[in-house]
């Protein structure tokens, strides 16, 4: 499972990152998505992955490794909260941008009159 | 005092800006009654606090610590009132103070929601001096980067849109650095509370420690990428340069939020404490990317063709220096550096103002005319980047009085910022620079000292350059009229740097026990992870 995770989160990263790098505003916020889908897998697999471990106390107090990590998973709630109030403010600037200068490059203007 | 004071900064602003929200954006006159009323009150509340610190023993091992909820430190929220963190605080009300009004007259009414973002920006910044701990650095830093991803764009505009939207996707890309940081280093440790952290990094296990030091670098890039280190900082001098005046002026302290960060975080986890593996973990990286920051910044300025663009990058060429002498890691020189720190925001902060009042007004800036108080005619549409000459214009008549006043303050900035003798920009500087000359300092401590001198002649250059096109080459040249607000805000920066002139010996004093609380954080960590610091009322 870990092996697969991890490829995942390459691949969402290195697409990301190829997207973040491209002329369209577009491709970047679509890029920083995936980014930020790679950052919140991320953080949810340092707790430790595990299958079928008890997210809160059960009946009987055993010992703790019997639990799932509870920080990262707040950790990864906020994360995803502020990455999806940024992105959505993000979305708003783009918006702003094509509409004042008529084209979806990042520097406003892509060289084609 | 009261122990609940320490949450103050964060709570003020936070009610203030909800109150705001609902009042509306009818209702300005009370928005700007609010605003005033937190920034006098975050500045009561931040001079109570330095000075409770400032009476704290010399060792520091009274550090005021707020556990939210009274939950222990390990498990709970901490925020931590230490000379460094009440420091910023004054300096932030201050500057706060001092360009809110600047904003009240013609820049407020140019889009929706400016007191209550310039709140949240108040908000942020405090919360982000006061926590002790990573992840809430985290959340006030993006609270302090949400509110000023609105401020950037207050004003809207070709240039203003097309400059923020790249502000924000560098920032956002910081973020996510930001996070893979904090995540690395607490799956390494199991803790973000910064002084339990301090307390684990010396006993790190060899084979996890190179994760760890992955992960600091990682965090680490994300504050350079604030305080625009070479490379990481070509953003900065468009984005500044593009922003309200009152907005820049605030933006100038952010920067030295990411310079705080790493001023705490590389003494307090990877200073002395830390052990021979992981001490003075990514120093060399600090000081040669201060050098190239500064060198970068200095060709910058030398090539800047508009007064945005050259107190950008002066604000470059501050985050440079102060990244250097982080890289340095001594004492005294940290002394310097917090002095040059505070002159360098009040004097940097005054010159985006100047800059402000002296540049003629684009096109697409045009004030909304229904809302202004006063009728504002814009100079005649020009380009940007030919701002500093200004076409003849023969209908306004010249008035001598803001002219003086406007050229004695750019005099006063100029001097400042390079560092020449009379004002306290000079004292700071040589605090900075003269523990470099002596005794036993790394080999990167004499190109820092030679370079900071450099940089400070460029200014000079830059600075004289600009104030001759301004000043002297077209005396028919119109200024726009300021306003009382708008002058009494640089008066009183400017006024302040004077007066740091003047009682230069309490200062520095406190600053060197900040230095020395920095550089034993034994003190810091003791009083935060103790169990029964001080019991809450």
């Amino acid at each position: 499972m870990e092996l697969v995770l991890a490829i995942a989160i390459g691949v969402l990263i290195t697409s990301g990152t190829w997207l973040l790098l491209r002329p369209r505003t577009f491709q970047v916020i679509i890029g920083l998505t995936l980014i930020s889908y790679a950052v919140n897998l991320f953080i949810f697999a340092i707790g430790g992955l595990r299958t079928g471990a008890d997210p809160v106390l059960h009946a009987v107090a055993g010992d703790l490794a019997q639990y799932a990590d509870p920080l990262p998973q707040a950790l990864v709630l906020t994360a995803i909260v502020i990455g999806f109030a940024t992105t959505a403010l993000f979305l708003v600037v783009l918006l702003a941008s094509r509409g004042l200068t008529g084209n979806d490059h990042v520097d406003g203007a892509d060289g084609t009159p | 005092m009261s122990a609940h004071l320490v949450i103050a900064p964060i709570i003020v602003p936070l009610l203030v800006a909800a109150l705001q929200l609902l009042a509306g954006e009818r209702r300005r006159r009370t928005a700007v009654a609010l605003s005033l009323a937190s920034c006098l009150a975050l500045v009561a509340v931040a001079t109570t606090l330095l000075l409770a610190a400032a009476r704290q023993g010399d060792g520091g091992a009274l550090t005021a610590v707020y556990r939210i909820g009274d939950w222990p430190a390990r498990f709970g929220i901490v925020l931590v009132a230490d000379r460094l963190s009440t420091l910023m605080l004054l300096l932030t009300a201050v500057v706060a103070l001092a360009t809110l009004p600047a904003a009240l007259g013609r820049w407020q009414h140019r889009g929706n929601y400016f007191q209550p973002l310039f709140q949240f920006l108040l908000m942020g910044l405090n919360g982000a001096f006061l926590t002790g701990d990573l992840f809430n650095l985290f959340v006030f830093f993006e609270v302090t980067l949400a509110a000023s991803y609105g401020l950037a764009l207050h004003g809207s505009g070709v240039r203003r849109v097309s400059a923020g939207l790249h502000y924000i996707v560098v920032n956002l890309t910081a973020s996510m650095l930001f996070l893979l940081g904090v995540s690395l280093i607490f799956g390494v440790t199991g803790t973000l509370n910064m002084a339990a952290l301090a307390e684990l990094i010396p006993n790190v296990p060899a084979h996890t420690r190179a994760l760890l030091h992955a992960g600091a670098a990682i965090l680490g890039v994300a504050f350079l990428i604030k305080t625009a280190m070479w490379p990481l900082g070509f953003w900065l001098p468009r984005t500044y340069a593009a922003a309200a005046p009152a907005v820049a002026a605030m933006f100038a302290l952010m920067t030295k939020l990411g310079i705080y960060v790493l001023l705490r975080l590389s003494l307090l986890l990877f200073g002395n404490g830390a052990g021979p593996a992981s001490g003075g973990f990514g120093t060399d990286w600090l000081l040669w990317g201060g050098i190239a920051t500064i060198g970068a910044g200095a060709i910058g300025m030398l090539g800047a063709r508009d007064l945005g663009k050259l107190a950008g990058y002066n604000v470059v060429i501050s985050s440079g220096t102060l990244l250097g002498a982080l890289g340095l890691q001594q004492t005294a020189v940290t002394v310097g550096a917090l002095a040059y720190l505070v002159i360098s925001t009040l004097a940097l902060a005054a010159f985006f103002l100047v800059a402000g009042l002296l540049a003629p007004e684009d096109d697409e800036e045009k004030a909304d005319d229904a809302l202004v108080l006063e009728p504002y005619d814009p100079v005649e549409a020009m380009g940007r980047g030919d701002s500093l000459f200004a076409d003849e214009d023969e209908s306004r008549v010249v008035i001598p009085a803001p002219m003086v006043m406007l050229g004695v303050s750019f005099f006063a900035c100029a001097v400042l910022l390079s560092g020449l003798p009379p004002l306290s920009g000079f004292l700071a500087k040589f605090a900075l620079l003269a523990p470099m000359l002596d005794g036993h300092v790394r080999p990167g401590a004499t190109v820092l000292f030679a370079l900071t001198i450099a940089a400070g002649f460029c200014t000079v250059i830059a600075m004289c350059r600009a104030g001759i096109q301004i000043f002297w080459t077209d005396p028919e040249r119109p200024f726009p009229q300021a306003r009382v607000t708008e002058v009494g805000a640089i008066v009183l920066l400017l006024g302040l740097c004077l007066v740091l002139t003047v009682v230069a010996k309490t200062p520095l004093d406190y600053l060197g026990d900040t230095a020395h609380q920095l550089h034993a954080p034994e003190h810091y960590i003791r009083a935060v992870l103790s169990p029964l610091a001080e019991p809450r009322p």
